[in-house]
């Protein structure tokens, strides 16, 4: 008889709720049993509360069950687990999960699919074509593709992409750089980390497409400190990668080099903002630079660099597989494509979901969500990081696209959503985003570095109600001169969860609605 | 038959692995310190002069890089390391309290990260990137994840008296 494929996820999030104690029982209690099993460590599906979630191949699909503790196993095995019978933790057949059905998985197509670092499972689900196509064309009609598709950068500031790589390609230097921004700071997102851990090869097809369209031989993928898995296995995928000929001194024997180099970033939410990350990668303090000069023209090193976020290299590949207009197709108006939702926090099912723009939070959070976790009823959603506005329950019906926040006053950002219950203090969160920024803050304008202390206290003075009313006049002024004089977004958009705070739940404050 | 080593690694024999493997890197000081940091368990300031005579920088700047970012520390960390997520996805699911106890438990605090018995260091960290799960926390290395105040008070049990 021939073994039988389980599947188990190697994903950070799945380790993190007992995925290696679920794998080591199936492994000793089939092998006590006699029974034949392979082991397959897959990436995640994204549907994190159901993991650690075990997958069987079967005649008709893949078989679920989640989420399974290490003591499930045995009474799992003896019902029939190798045969996809039912056990209380029986999802059924996973792609038939609405959670999943429902999601236009462009980018995430892989992903709980493949094994992570499987060239031939790569390659046998779509892998390396949009490079093999790159390869064919002039670098120009690549970054027009990319231009054309519309798609924008997916780690804050939505700038178009193929603008960017335009200018890299049209500047004359004879070293130029591609740099990913693989430091995910923001609270609630996770869907770069899932990328690096469990489709990696995806991130290196992206950016040697970029290579290949801006003039460029070198590129550095930027990893946050508090991602170590994903640091090993994308430094694993590299290797590899270069190993069979993909990326190195000869891409796929076109003669064209592009080498590639992770590096570990340590600690500093800063070091997302794209210059300093750069000063970071000099091996400087990661000071935020002013612009111009634009990156895009002096960047590392003083040289034409191109950067963008995880999930803009990640789109680029299908693009160049399925063509602009393909991914054009989704999405709305000036926001095409889709994003990667990622929902967080106090929620019930957390979980990448992929869609097209213009799907609505409460869709979000409730249809697929479930609600919150604890099942008290949502209080206010944060949207786009700590550096994203909290919206309460009017804005709930709002189309998630670009345009559209900016007309309340919110971001998409890296697209993390952050569910609160009734129970949340948003005064307590307005003061933390304060406190954050005091943390965070690089130091370089006085608005930020010290208008953010300033904030905590003047908080601190409104809650205790010590002056409130002068002291939420005094908020807002310094929440002005943080807008207008910061040189990045960490002192200009740290206002936006304060104030929307402070606006949308006058009473956590201890104001009345209308002060 | 060699003992197996007992004692903690020669520092300079570690700044010489580490410069030799990495200091030719473009923009080397991040990597240089991490493997410093990776195999000392931190970043004594003895080896600061040797770092930056290697990569041809001043003392006071590298000093300067290592106390401007979060990870890197300049005294050795407790036995354990326990790192609680403060960020807004965990703080939405009672990350705030989880930190809470785990001070209160080992006797240190905000100031004092460090247990009296540098037993434990207790750690604020933003954001581990597994914010569907939450609340999340590291101990020694390993990441958990859907953290409740019993399960951490179990996971303390065991290395408060290992
Ligand atoms: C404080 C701050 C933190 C940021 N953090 C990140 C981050 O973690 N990841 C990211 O891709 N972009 C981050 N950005 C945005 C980058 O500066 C930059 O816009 C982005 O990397 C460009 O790539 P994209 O065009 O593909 O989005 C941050 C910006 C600021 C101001
Ligand atoms: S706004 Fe803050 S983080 Fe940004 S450059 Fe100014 S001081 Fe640095
Ligand atoms: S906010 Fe705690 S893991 Fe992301």
């Amino acid at each position: 008889m021939n073994a039988i494929k389980v599947f188990v996820s190697g994903d950070s999030a799945a380790v993190a709720v007992g995925a290696d104690e679920v794998v080591a029982a199936i492994v000793a209690h089939c092998a006590a049993r006699g029974l034949a099993v392979e082991l397959v460590r897959n990436s995640s599906r994204g549907m994190f509360w159901l993991e650690p979630l075990v997958e069987v191949a079967t005649a008709v699909g893949r078989i679920g069950y989640g989420p399974v503790a290490a003591d499930d196993v045995p009474a799992m095995v003896d019902s029939g687990l190798l045969q996809g019978d039912g056990h209380p933790r029986c999802v059924g057949l996973v792609e038939e999960l609405p959670y999943l059905k429902r999601q236009q998985r462009l980018t995430f197509s892989r992903m709980g699919i493949t094994e992570p670092l499987s060239l031939s499972d790569y390659e046998s689900h779509g892998g390396w074509t949009g490079l093999g196509a790159a390869l064919t064309m002039q670098s120009d009609s690549i970054w027009q593709q990319v231009l054309d598709s519309g798609l924008r950068g997916r780690g804050g500031a939505a700038f178009p992409a193929g603008i960017k790589w335009r200018t890299v390609a049209q500047a004359q230097s004879e070293q130029k750089y591609v740099v990913c921004n693989a430091d995910e700071g923001d609270s609630g997102t996770y869907a770069d980390r899932m990328v690096l851990e469990g489709d990696p090869y995806l991130l290196i097809e992206g950016m040697t497409i970029a290579a290949l369209a801006a003039g460029a031989t070198q590129g550095f993928v930027y990893i946050r400190s508090e991602y170590p898995l994903a640091f090993k296995v994308f430094g694993e995928a590299i290797r590899i990668a270069r190993k069979a000929g993909f990326i190195g001194p000869d891409i796929l024997g076109s003669g064209k080099p592009f080498e590639l180099e992770a590096r570990l970033g340590a600690g500093s939410y800063v070091c997302g903002e794209e210059t300093a990350m750069l000063e970071s990668l000099e091996g400087k303090r990661g000071i935020v630079r002013a612009k111009p000069p634009l990156p895009a023209l002096a960047g590392l090193f003083g040289k034409p660099t191109v950067i963008n976020n995880v999930l803009t290299f990640a789109a680029v590949p299908l693009i160049l597989q399925r063509g602009a207009d393909f991914y054009k197709n989704h999405g709305v108006g000036r926001s095409t494509g889709t994003l990667a939702f990622q929902l967080a926090g106090n929620i019930k099912q957390g979980g990448l979901v992929e869609l097209a723009f213009g799907v609505t939070l409460r869709e979000l959070v409730f249809d697929f969500g479930g609600g919150t976790a604890s099942g008290r009823p949502v209080k206010a959603i944060q949207v786009g990081g700590p550096l994203g506005s909290y919206l309460p329950e009017s804005q709930w019906d709002v189309p998630l696209d670009y345009e559209a926040y900016a007309t309340i006053g919110a971001v998409l950002g890296h697209g993390g959503i952050v569910a609160h219950d009734e129970t949340a203090d948003l005064a307590g969160l307005a003061r933390y985003a304060m406190e954050f920024c005091a943390l965070e803050s690089c130091g370089k304008c006085t608005p930020c570095r010290i208008g953010s202390t300033r904030g905590v206290e003047v908080i601190d003075r409104i809650v205790m109600n010590r002056d409130r009313l002068p002291q939420v006049a005094l908020l807002r002024d310094l929440c002005d001169t943080m807008v207008n004089g910061s040189l990045c977004a960490m002192g200009s958009m740290t206002p936006l969860p304060v104030l929307s705070a402070l606006n949308h739940f006058p009473e956590d404050f201890g104001l009345l609605p209308e002060a | 038959m060699s003992k197996p080593p007992t004692q903690p690694p020669e520092i300079n024999t570690v700044v010489a692995a580490v410069l030799a493997e990495r200091a030719h890197l473009p923009g080397a000081l991040l990597p240089v310190l991490h493997g410093v940091q990776d195999a000392l368990g931190y970043i004594p300031p003895e080896t600061v002069p040797e770092i930056a005579r290697a990569l041809n920088l001043s003392r006071a700047e590298v000093h300067g890089v290592i106390t401007y970012y979060h990870h890197f520390r300049e005294k050795p960390a407790g036995r354990n390391v326990l790192q609680v997520c403060r960020a807004e996805s965990c703080r939405a699911t009672g990350a705030e309290s989880l930190l809470a106890q785990a001070r209160a438990r080992l006797g240190c605090d905000g100031a004092q990260h460090l247990s009296a018995d540098g037993g434990h260091s207790v750690e604020p960290v933003y954001c581990l990137g597994l914010c569907a799960s939450s609340p999340a926390v590291v101990l020694n290395g390993q990441l958990h994840a859907r953290m409740t105040p019993q399960r951490l008070n179990a996971l303390l049990d065991k290395t408060s008296s290992a």
